[in-house]
């Protein structure tokens, strides 16, 4: 029933122009950031530069950057940040959810409804106080802090999704290395950690998309300090330029270009660790 | 990924898994240390728990961050109610978060609907349409800041086909601004409601509405009576959590427009961040993040308690 028809046809040529008008956006901005600042108030936004320029990018990546919107500092802190947060809910993610899943005690089952809970709280509220207490420990504008602050508010997420995965394995593979002499630290480490690969790709993944594009609270913790993130440094500088939107449309680009490289890039990573736990 | 390296032997007797269950029982076999859940148990506590109790106290005081200060008991509250200037992010709120759980997901439902048989682009189109999720919100808000201007695509594209009188510096405009927020927030979720959809049609065997079909029923009768309670688990997922993100809207906020003109689009959460960070009024602040907690709280929990029932 379900073949090609004349009618699918139509729909398909539908369904691309409407993605083709959803996309069209990123066509208006690839096309401004190679234009002159000249150019981009004359021209049709639609149409292509006539002399395609790299200065936009060049005058934002260059020695002269102003300090205010330093883009190569903002990319580090987001990268260091980012890095570190996924390590830390990976380590801490995998080895909670992996005794919580285990253990057949009570207090086990009450501690992962704790988890689940603080998945449905909303940061909001507690921003504020964690602001003051990190305040208090000097971790206000430094990217330690972040990590901290990122890796408690995603633990939740990162226990939850190992849960689902600990839950699928069987436990003969433990079993046998733990009869085979193997310590506790090391049957998790050598047997059950590289099995949830997969479960370590989402993590990573999903983690990394949100602390990399996180803006509200590294605005609050990381404002004005030297360790801004991408998304306040760009939200500084666009906020200095007024209307020059060659710039703003090169700085949108460059940071566009890491996640969207990151992405693919995990996304075969993915693939080939769930090819590969599936294997296990 | 090294398996092979470990003692692991995959081909298990029905007798052995059983001596390997008693030995289990019997203490031989252990899962790690309950210890190593402290930290995780710790962070979380302090991050969210201890935090969002310390937030939900100040919110009946008049602190202001630094200093003593009074219990005021529930004077900001009856301040965020009876000042229009602070009515407004509430109205506000619920109006974008309202417009962003219809929109995206009619919107997403559909592509949904056209990408999940026969297109020969599906896989193309999937992977496309999913691309603005991926990225920043305040990145792409600038994009939208320039076809919203003046001399931006829009009025450009309006003046093309005849329609110039229609021309506006949108976000200047008051009671325009809220929908250019409500667009670029529902632009940049389509992708990711569309993926939800899909993966619950997925589930619906395509023999069922074949045999419908031959039946005689039509195509709005095959989605309505088949396709629709089929795919309620993913309906149930994308409107909780495309509500969750509306009611929370903040970053396309401060790109856009920065709550104005004359705060015609400020939000709870961008009210928020104003009044704590900007102002130091962490009382009054805090008031009204427990507001916006409360609601979020509230509609994630009857959502929760409505797809419990049916499934």
């Amino acid at each position: 029933m379900f073949r090609y028809t004349k009618r699918t046809l139509i729909l398909e040529i539908v369904t691309v122009l409407a993605t083709v008008v959803l996309l069209s956006p990123f066509w208006i901005l690839i096309v401004g950031a190679f234009k002159t600042g000249d150019q981009i108030l004359t021209t049709s936004s639609f149409a292509p530069p006539t002399h395609p320029t790299l200065s936009n990018f060049t005058t934002l990546l260059g020695a002269s950057a102003s300090q205010n919107g330093n883009v190569w500092q903002g990319l580090l802190s987001s990268a260091v940040i980012t890095a570190g947060s996924i390590i830390a809910l990976v380590v801490l993610g995998s080895l909670t959810a992996y005794v919580l899943t285990r253990s057949t005690r009570a207090w086990s089952n009450r501690a992962y409804y704790l988890f689940l809970g603080a998945i449905v709280l909303p940061t909001q509220l507690g921003t504020l106080p964690l602001y003051i207490g990190a305040r208090h420990l000097d971790l206000v504008g430094n990217p330690w802090g972040m990590i901290v602050v990122y890796t408690g508010f995603l633990l939740p997420l990162s226990v939850f999704l190992y849960a689902g995965f600990y839950r699928r394995l069987p436990r003969d593979y433990e079993e046998a290395a733990s009869i085979d002499g193997a310590s506790r630290f090391r049957v998790f480490a050598r047997v059950v950690f590289p099995l949830m690969a997969p479960a370590t790709g989402s993590v990573a993944i999903l983690a990394g998309l949100i602390v990399w594009n996180d803006f509200f609270t590294a605005l609050i913790f990381l404002n004005g300090s030297p360790w801004q993130t991408l998304p306040v440094v760009m939200y500084n500088y666009v906020g200095a330029l007024v209307s020059q939107w060659n710039l703003v449309f090169a700085v949108v680009i460059i940071s566009m270009v890491p996640i969207l490289v990151f992405y693919v890039f995990t996304q075969k990573r993915f693939i080939q660790a769930y090819a590969g736990g599936l294997k296990g | 990924m090294s398996v092979t390296s470990s003692p692991a032997r995959p081909a298990i007797g029905k007798r052995e898994t059983a001596t390997r269950g008693r030995a289990a029982r019997a203490g031989l076999v252990h899962y790690g240390y309950w210890w190593w859940t402290l930290p995780a148990l710790a962070l979380t506590g302090a991050v969210i728990y201890l935090s969002t109790a310390a937030g939900a106290f100040y919110a009946f005081t008049n602190w202001t961050g630094i200093g003593p200060f009074n219990i005021v008991g529930v004077s900001n509250f009856v301040k965020v109610f009876e000042t229009p200037e602070f009515l407004q992010p509430l109205v506000n709120t619920v109006l974008l978060a309202v417009g962003f759980v219809v929109f995206t997901n009619l919107i997403g439902l559909a592509f949904a609907l056209a990408l999940n048989r026969t297109l020969k682009t599906r896989y193309l189109l999937r992977t496309l349409i999913f691309m603005p999720v991926v990225l920043s919100p305040v990145a792409v808000s600038f994009i939208w800041k320039f076809i919203f201007s003046y001399d931006g695509p829009l009025n450009q594209i309006l003046g093309d086909i005849g329609l110039g009188s229609l021309r506006h510096d949108w976000l200047a405009v008051p009671h325009l601004a809220l929908g250019c927020v409500l667009v670029v927030m529902v632009w940049q979720s389509i992708g990711f409601v569309a993926v939800v959809y899909l993966a619950g049609l997925a589930t619906v065997p395509a023999e069922l509405e074949e045999a419908a079909a031959i039946d005689g029923a039509g195509l709005w009768r095959r989605f309505q009576k088949i396709t629709l309670p089929m795919i309620q688990p993913s309906l149930a997922i994308a409107t909780t959590l495309t509500l969750i993100q509306g009611l929370r809207v903040f970053d396309q906020v401060m790109a856009l427009t920065g709550g104005g003109p004359d705060n015609a689009t400020q939000t709870l959460a961008s009210e928020i961040y104003q009044q704590t960070f900007i102002f130091q009024e962490f009382g009054f602040g805090a008031a009204m993040a427990l507001i916006l907690t409360l609601f979020i709280l509230a509609f994630t929990i009857a959502q929760l308690a409505l797809t419990r029932d049916r499934t």
